[in-house]
């Protein structure tokens, strides 16, 4: 005996088995996703009253590239767009514009990894600096023109540094989320204040570091759901560039097998940008 | 099959020319097979072996607590050597060794042994050729889940010899301890508890997926979903528990993992010292939240852990009283209740943690509303036995001690399910005594009736039945040797985790007889090990020397699994089976024989 409804579907449940297969599996993944969210929910109802980072537990905002973000959801909508157009195509018998159109898709798939990786970059190279006098800056470090990554105050201390020149970011500036009013602020350093090189003694600083998970929970969830998020969009790329590079001999033996497929991945697909729709108004709105 | 026939010559097999079938070899054939019963067998050997290696951790523990202080006998200079002496000086248990042995076997017993047994191996082997299938839904996907299993498996193994040894921090991983333990190792025994965890969770993930599509899917012609034997419920409402529960799980463990190497805060608590000092973290965590997602996944585990085996004893039942199980349709129910209930009732085990007394009642209600289904299933197995004339061979004997075992097991959590009475006897031995009653007396005899079961379907011969008296009765004594004690332990205030058995906490003044008591356990530990001995020799003996089956069908049963050759050959079934009746149709009145196979007409 052969496994049957592998391509056809069984007439009772109207699915072949990979369609189950794959909504069974998304159900997983709604409860994968939908624990993180809910421990972001958690986390920031559990965050400390006050402003962050001058309240080191407290709740940063703003803090993300909103323009790029929009962007990248928009890459990932028309890579949605583009993967349902391949697949019309497959059931329209075109296996070249299937093709045509997957490759637009994997182009916006690789395009969202790379403004993701961008925007990591970005982070890593972006610090919290606490002093002594318990104020905080935010800003980049400039070690002779570099913005080096991942330092700590023990990386500043090991290279005997006297000082750091730092780019410190307009005050304050993490303190409200989108669309809130902000409080006009006097401060030093007037319209260019947002690049303002300041040299901070390494003596008067307590705490250094970058944008990493472990700066606080806000980092935390955001690069662990971000990055889950990234090696899902890799995975389904992978199987989908899979397919459009590999799959004409299984579209000449059976299409209707590899347009099946294109349809599970698809629905994958959907899925992972389903995702982001929420990460990104979550993330960097909010 | 038939592609792999006709493109046998390109693979070069120059003998057995004349053979019609390829033949695999043996990589292909027992190693990356894609055959449902061969992934069967493979996570049955290999959930047994843990089974045993779990048991044997238990072991070494009981010594320590009923003998604390005194040198292991036979294994402590061998730990002592591999271990070090911060684990097993002079083949004294250490404090770390006994609380690593003590996550060990928790985790290995559920995850690894228990689990795999129940779903991997019996759901594996039984379901598809009960719903008449030729395989599982998705073969390849199968071999993956065996196989991340396995490498789970090997991960949690490897973890005993890193410096600082294995997670200590109970199987239930409680941070910050969890997070804080072995902090100074950067791969610790945590990391690779965590590693081993996301291979298992996504092992399971890949087999729920599989299962439910093969039910869903493959069910034979005729095979209405009112049908199936109450076996396939069971791994249905199985499947979906592991889909949905486990994922939490995973997203806990990913971020347990980011606290341990990335050093984030997910749940660590602002402001946390240790002996050492402040702990250095940005805070902001929180540690009920581990619990929640913990207990997410861990309370529907514990329906995990029992369904399939109710699931085992219902076929067995019926099978030996040669009636069909009284009240199907409503064990139908009861389990899909079961299935629901156990999503919100996870927070019962969390009552000490001050989460309020609103929540509290909530989850104490939702405790008890789950206790109706479980005691629909058992109610009606009894009731399914009255009237019946009952064979007693071993599979009926291991399937009626089920009943009151798991009866006990599940009567004695009431107390705990009630947040007044919770708050004494948390955290006692009576919880030890509790949950094990469920799962070694309960669960464990279910999968052993199970074994008995099918064991002549698998291989063409029956196992011994003089063996298997022994060994049911040796385990069904020592089991509540063990068990029923722990009872008395927790209710007189003996806490668990301790390394020492309480001595030093418990010692002075309190009645001795309560500590005298961990010697009783021991004792009856080690006799049920010798009593384990019987089953091995006989499931390795029988492959060569027991009765050979006179028939396809040597229990007179009902279901489609009995209807295949045997052992059932690559595709299950000579011809497609197609159902004509229900699954326990058993001394049905004018009948020439008293069972009416499904697949047969009329």
């Amino acid at each position: 005996m052969e496994i049957p409804y592998t391509v056809k579907p069984r007439p009772d449940t109207g699915l072949y088995n990979a369609k189950v297969g794959i909504w069974l599996f998304l159900a997983s993944e709604v409860m994968l996703f939908g624990a993180l969210f809910s421990s972001y929910i958690l986390l920031r109802v559990g965050a400390l009253d006050g402003f962050w980072p001058d309240v080191a537990t407290a709740w940063p905002h703003g803090l993300l590239n909103i323009p790029i973000g929009t962007f990248n959801t928009a890459v990932l909508i028309i890579s949605s767009v583009t993967v349902v157009m391949a697949w019309a195509a497959l059931k329209a018998g075109n296996f070249a514009k299937f093709q045509k159109f997957m490759m637009v898709t994997l182009v916006c798939a690789l395009g969202f990894l790379c403004i993701k990786s961008y925007e990591y970059n970005e982070k890593f190279t972006h610090y919290v600096i606490r002093l002594k006098d318990g104020t905080a800056v935010t800003g980049h470090l400039d070690i002779d023109g570099h913005s080096p990554r991942f330092w700590t105050l023990d990386t500043v201390t090991a290279k005997k540094l006297a000082s750091v020149k730092v780019h410190v970011d307009v005050p304050n500036q993490f303190r409200y989320p989108v669309g809130m009013k902000r409080p006009e602020v006097a401060h030093e350093g007037g319209a260019h204040a947002e690049h303002a090189a300041r040299e901070i003694k390494t003596s008067d600083i307590t705490f250094l570091q970058a944008f990493v998970p472990a700066t606080g929970t806000f980092f935390a969830i955001y690069f662990t759901m971000t990055f889950l998020h990234g090696l899902h969009v890799l995975g389904g790329a992978l199987v989908l560039g899979y397919f459009t590079f590999f799959g004409k001999k299984m579209w000449e033996t059976d299409p209707e097998r590899l347009t099946n497929r294109i349809e599970v991945g698809g629905l994958f697909w959907h899925f992972v940008d389903l995702v982001w729709i929420f990460l990104f108004p979550v993330m960097y709105l909010l | 099959m038939h592609t792999a026939t006709t493109h046998a010559p390109s693979h070069g097999h120059a003998h057995g020319g004349a053979h019609d079938h390829h033949e695999p070899g043996f990589w292909s054939k027992y190693i990356f097979s894609t055959d449902h019963k061969m992934i069967g067998i493979q996570y049955g050997i290999t959930s047994l072996i843990f089974l045993f290696f779990g048991f044997l951790l238990m072991l070494a523990m009981r010594q320590q607590l009923a003998y604390p202080g005194k040198a292991l006998p036979i294994v402590g200079q061998f730990l002592a050597k591999t271990l070090g002496d911060d684990m097993a000086k002079d083949g004294v248990m250490q404090a770390d060794l006994y609380n690593a042995f003590g996550a060990m076997h928790g985790t290995i017993m559920v995850f690894l042994a228990i689990v795999p047994l129940a779903f991997g191996a019996f759901g594996n082997y039984v379901t598809p050729l009960q719903i008449g299938a030729p395989d599982m839904a998705f073969p390849r996907l199968n071999m993956a889940s065996y196989h991340l299993y396995f490498w789970g498996g090997a991960v949690m193994l490897a973890s005993f010899f890193i410096p600082g040894g294995a997670a200590k921090s109970g199987w239930t991983s409680y941070s910050p301890l969890a997070t804080l333990a072995d902090r100074d190792h950067l791969v610790n025994g945590q990391t690779l508890w965590l590693i081993g965890m996301v291979l298992l969770i996504t092992s399971s993930l890949l087999g729920a997926v599989n299962f439910i599509t093969t039910i869903i899917q493959l069910r034979a012609k005729g095979m209405t979903w009112m049908r199936l034997p109450f076996f396939v419920w069971a791994q249905f409402v199985t499947g979906f528990l592991l889909l949905l529960a486990f994922p939490p799980l995973e997203a806990a463990g990913l971020m347990q993992l980011a606290d341990n190497v990335l050093k984030t805060s997910f749940f660590l608590p602002t402001g946390l010292v240790t002996n050492a000092g402040p702990v250095p973290v940005s805070g902001g965590g929180s540690p009920l939240l581990w619990q929640y997602l913990f207990w997410f996944l861990a309370h529907p585990e514990v329906y995990v852990l029992i369904l399939p085996a109710m699931g085992v004893v219902s076929e067995i039942i019926a099978n030996n009283t040669r009636k069909p199980l009284w009240g199907y349709k409503s064990m139908v129910y009861a389990a899909l209740g079961i299935g629901f209930l156990a999503f919100i009732v996870w927070a019962h085990h969390m009552y000490l943690t001050g989460m309020g007394t609103k929540i509290s009642t909530f989850f104490q209600t939702t405790t008890m509303m789950i206790s109706i289904p479980s005691v629909i299933i058992l109610t009606a197995l009894f009731i399914s036995l009255w009237g019946g004339s009952i064979r007693f061979n071993t599979p009926m004997l291991f399937a009626l001690a089920f009943l009151p075992m798991f009866g006990i097991g599940g009567l004695t959590g009431l107390p705990l399910g009630f947040n007044a009475s919770d708050i004494y006897l948390h955290d006692s031995y009576y919880v030890i005594g509790h949950f094990h009653y469920v799962v070694a007396p309960g669960t464990i005899f279910g999968l052993f009736a199970g074994v008995y079961f099918w064991y002549p379907k698998a291989t063409g011969r029956y196992m011994s039945e003089i063996l298997g008296k022994i060994h049911f009765a040796g385990s069904f004594l020592c089991m509540n040797l063990i068990f029923a004690p722990m009872f008395v332990q927790g209710l007189k205030g003996m806490s668990r985790r301790m390394y020492d058995g309480g001595s030093t906490y418990f010692g002075n003044g309190v009645d001795p007889a309560i500590l005298d008591l961990n010697k009783t356990i021991t004792h009856s530990a080690i006799l049920l090990g010798l009593f384990q001995i019987p089953f091995i020799v006989n499931f390795f003996l029988s492959l060569w020397n027991g009765k050979k089956v006179e028939s396809d069908n040597p229990w007179q049963a009902t279901t489609l699994d009995w209807q295949t050759p045997t052992p059932p050959p690559h595709g299950n079934f000579a011809t497609e089976p197609v159902v004509y009746r229900g699954p326990y149709e058993y001394s049905v009145p004018g009948a020439s024989k008293d069972f009416i196979q499904q697949g047969q007409p009329g």
